[in-house]
């Protein structure tokens, strides 16, 4: 390559990583909801019809409307990404798209289904019989799990890319894309990833509810906000943990000097200890909790198992290793700290049919949302930064995929302030949502006229 | 034809269908825009809300479409194309972005300057979204993106006269679109005086089209020589097509006959934009790449062939259903007399 493409391309590198980072971090939140909130809503419509109960039905139509909010956010957030992937990752995409860009065709279509229906399902509020309307929601729910099983399956494929061969040159030939979406990473990582979606809309939808009884709201249309949602993510934390492990092991057997950054260990060791927290410097992790020959066993299911370190791999092919470290640990402590909350909201639930009566049960599910979601993104940044310094593992470095065009680095700059004024936006509309639930859905076609809410909200 | 040209055609089918549903969505942003002070344009802006809320996420899902057939068919193709013209697509994302999220919240909000503030965003984002694209089509149609990554000029690729030319038409275009399309929407709520209103405009900006379009010719012969002649060439049959079918619209709205207006008016936007594809073939990337030369594996174009008809099929009766839906359905009709809405235009008042 020439010279001055390289030098152009350095510039670029680090703020294209910072992009990339900021739009999909902020666009995964909105993806939650788009993944898991139709089911939830929908079990609260057919639970207050089938029990003639009008707030649960009342509660799902704030939340419809809520997840129409949320779902714009996401459109619009997801429309950006699709044309970063090739601004800011042009090498990335031009020898590979063939192989990994299939998934994403497949996406275009579950998308397409998701915002037709999202639509319906809105519109089709008060205008179908209760029947159609929850069926209506069944390729909302259908398409968005897919949608996501298809994006996720792009990224296994960048961790453990499979389904093709490189000739002498290192061009692609024989792209197999069916293969490729199928490989060692795509299930697990998949499996997680709905489930964190599930915990993230769980616990962030019942936290609003939460905050609201700690202000002393305690009638029936709080308590069932909060027992509903609360009810599916409290249910899946404990699978959750227990498909860590399972991915955990793939990430093992794959990628094992991510595995080492996780756990930040230098040395090849047999009996290898589980440690949290703790800085690593100079190859050496300070500071830090061990629990003897614990990773080895959660690894290897035998405390003798050996582990390889970083030091396997020459300095140049190592991840950043305090980043992925720490999220990684954030993500088991939050997860482990979640798990409590689920046991606790499960046994109390168990033994006297009610949520525990105590502010502080109220407290801990107020945070668990924000908890779920940093958690998540935690665990986004484990995965991608924990890949460096490869975009394709093993294959393709990120320095050699981003685009050399000058000025690209601009790009960030923009995509913070967007991003800045988008997040204020959707803030003050979600508490607009909260407060006077009559407010309307970006999908829905008839606005009221809104004098008489702008009253309301003068008087507040 | 070959497999991959199937596949650039699927491509372009998504490519008309973005322009027509999506271009006639910016183009109601557009008359929003122009719709006059808060109280005067009230009733329009109301009519312009409920015809594109429900449809306008669906609509944009085209643009994903074409974006994603085209990174992984023509890979290399398409790394070309969006690292040389990196500035106007990512001024289109966030014009889409803003577009997307003011539209969407400012119903939900209720305070005067928010909703300004919302309005104004939506307004103006519909008017330079659209001119980006164009711009980029422009810069495509023009042959200024060689193969190759950031290998074309990131500035005069889309700083041109085709690329202006390619901008400004776009932007008519969605305008006329659209003022067809709410015409017709109008007439059908029984807003007779609204459509009435859309009926001049339609007419209006299809004069401005045409008389671009004959000067946008002189422009592509100094500008864009490889183009002219495709158009004046192979594209020749349909660009005619374009014009006879675009006359038969403005006959059709003159006499009021919104429906009939619609179906010439996509027709003649649909044969304009084959005509550059008839006019640029067998050419990915003018004068240089070649649809074959771009094409991606076998295996690869198999498959997306095979995911595409399959979810044609389902996609395809979604689609129906949801415009069946809104199309037959009462909606919110739009109310007469002034009503107190703020309007959405900033400094209106
Ligand atoms: C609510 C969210 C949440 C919770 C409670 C957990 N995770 Fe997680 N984790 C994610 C949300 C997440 C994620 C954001 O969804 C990731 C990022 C990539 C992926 O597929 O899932 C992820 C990635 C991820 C990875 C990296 C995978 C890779 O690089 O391919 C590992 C090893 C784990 N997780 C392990 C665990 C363990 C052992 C947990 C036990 C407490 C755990 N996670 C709880
Ligand atoms: C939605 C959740 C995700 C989050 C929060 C996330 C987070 C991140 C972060 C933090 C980086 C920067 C890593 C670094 O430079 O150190 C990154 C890079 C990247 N991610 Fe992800 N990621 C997500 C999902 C995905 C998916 C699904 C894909 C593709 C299918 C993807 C593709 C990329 C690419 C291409 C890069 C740039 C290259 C690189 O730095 O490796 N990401 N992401
Ligand atoms: C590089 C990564 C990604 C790209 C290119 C991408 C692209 C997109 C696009 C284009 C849309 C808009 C579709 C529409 O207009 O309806 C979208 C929305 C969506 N995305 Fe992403 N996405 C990425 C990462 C993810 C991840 C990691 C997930 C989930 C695991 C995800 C889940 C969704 C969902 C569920 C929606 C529907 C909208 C919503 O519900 O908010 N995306 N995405």
């Amino acid at each position: 390559m020439d010279p001055i493409v390289l030098a152009d391309a350095a510039e670029n590198l680090y703020p294209a990583r910072m992009q990339m980072a900021l739009s999909l971090g902020w666009h995964i939140v909105f993806a939650c909801f788009g993944i898991a909130f139709p089911l939830i809503t929908v079990v609260s419509e057919w639970l207050g019809h089938r029990r003639g109960d009008g707030t649960l039905t009342d509660l799902a139509h704030t939340w419809a409307k809520a997840m129409g909010v949320l779902f714009a956010a996401g459109a619009v957030s997801g429309t950006l990404l699709s044309f970063e992937m090739g601004i800011l990752w042009p090498g990335l995409m031009d020898r590979f798209g063939e192989v990994f860009g299939f998934p994403f065709v497949l996406e275009g279509f579950a998308f397409f289904i998701e915002a037709i229906f999202v639509g319906v399902y809105l519109f089709g509020w008060n205008r179908l019989s209760p029947r159609a309307h929850m069926l209506s929601a069944v390729p909302m729910i259908v398409s968005g799990m897919a949608g996501a099983f298809f994006v996720v399956a792009a990224n296994a494929w960048m961790n453990n890319p499979t389904g093709f061969r490189l000739d002498a040159d290192g061009r692609v030939v024989d792209a197999q894309p069916w293969a490729a979406m199928f490989g060692p990473s795509t299930w697990p990582q998949v499996v997680h990833m709905l489930l964190a979606a599930y915990m993230v809309t769980g616990f962030t939808v019942a936290s609003v509810y939460a905050v609201g009884m700690l202000r002393g709201r305690r009638d029936r249309r709080h308590r069932a906000g909060l027992l509903v949602p609360l009810a599916f993510a409290a249910a899946l934390t404990p699978v959750q943990i227990g498909v860590g492990d399972w991915i955990a092991n793939t990430v093992a057997d794959n990628q094992p000097v991510k595995l080492a950054a996780m756990e930040a260990q230098y040395e090849t060791t047999a009996g290898a200890p589980l440690s949290l927290g703790g800085i690593y410097q100079d190859d050496e992790l300070r500071w830090a909790l061990e629990i003897p020959n614990g990773l080895s066993l959660l690894i290897h299911h035998d405390p003798d198992g050996v582990v390889p370190g970083l030091e396997e791999v020459p300095p140049d092919e190592r991840p950043p290793v305090n980043v992925v470290h720490l999220a990684y640990n954030a993500m088991v402590g939050l997860g482990s700290a979640l798990l409590l909350l689920a046991v606790v909201s499960g046994w109390t639930w168990w033994r006297r049919r009610d949520i525990p009566r105590t502010p502080w049960f109220l407290r801990a599910v107020a945070v668990s949302g924000i908890a779920a979601i940093v958690a998540m993104e935690a665990g986004w940044v484990t995965t991608e930064v924990g890949r460096q310094p490869w975009i394709v593992h093993g294959l393709l470095r990120t320095a050699d995929a981003v685009s050399p065009a000058s000025g690209l680095y601009l790009g960030l700059y923009g995509v913070v302030a967007v991003y800045a004024v988008l997040t204020v936006l959707t803030a003050i509309v979600l508490r607009r949502l909260a407060r006077s639930p009559d407010t309307p859905a970006p999908q829905e076609a008839d606005a009221g006229t809104p004098d008489r809410a702008a009253g309301e909200v003068a008087v507040r | 034809m070959t497999l991959a040209e199937v596949l650039l055609s699927c491509m372009f089918v998504g490519l008309v269908a973005y322009g027509l549903f999506a271009g006639a969505d910016f183009g109601a942003g557009i008359w929003d825009l122009l719709a006059g002070g808060t109280r005067r344009g009230a009733r329009q802006r109301q009519l312009i809300e409920h015809t594109i809320a429900p449809v306008w996420e669906a609509n944009h899902v085209w643009l994903i479409f074409v974006l994603v057939v085209l990174w992984t068919a023509f890979s290399g193709a398409f790394a070309a194309i969006v690292t040389t013209l990196y500035i106007p697509l990512t001024l289109a994302a966030f014009g889409m972005i803003a577009r997307g999220a003011a539209f969407a919240f400012r119903k939900s909000i209720t305070t005067l300057p928010m909703r300004r503030f919302l309005g104004a965003a939506f307004a103006l984002s519909s008017l330079v979204t659209p001119y980006f694209l164009g711009s980029v089509v422009g810069a495509v149609a023009s042959g200024r993106v060689p193969p190759g990554i950031a290998a074309g000029d990131v500035l005069t690729s889309w700083l041109n006269p085709t690329s202006a030319l390619g901008g400004v038409l776009a932007v008519l275009v969605c305008a006329y679109l659209a003022a067809v399309f709410l015409g017709a929407d109008a007439r059908r709520e029984g807003a007779d005086d609204l459509a009435e209103q859309f009926r001049t405009r339609a007419l209006g900006t299809a004069a401005a089209t045409g008389a671009l379009g004959i000067a946008g010719l002189f422009v592509l012969r100094a500008d864009a020589p490889l183009l002219f002649d495709g158009l004046t060439g192979r594209g020749l049959p349909l660009v005619v097509l374009s014009v006879v079918a675009g006359l038969v619209a403005l006959v059709f709205l003159w006499r009021r006959r919104f429906l009939p207006a619609r179906a010439a008016s996509a027709l003649a936007v649909t044969a304009i934009l084959l005509g550059w594809a008839a006019a640029q073939y067998p050419y990915v990337l003018l004068p240089e790449l070649t649809i074959e030369e771009a094409a991606r594996g076998r295996a690869t174009l198999v498959a997306m062939l095979v995911a595409l008809a399959v979810g044609a099929l389902v996609l395809v009766p979604a689609l129906a259903y949801l415009y069946a839906l809104f199309q037959r359905s009462p909606g919110g009709e739009v109310r007469e007399g002034p009503t107190s809405a703020p309007g959405p235009r900033a400094g209106a008042t």
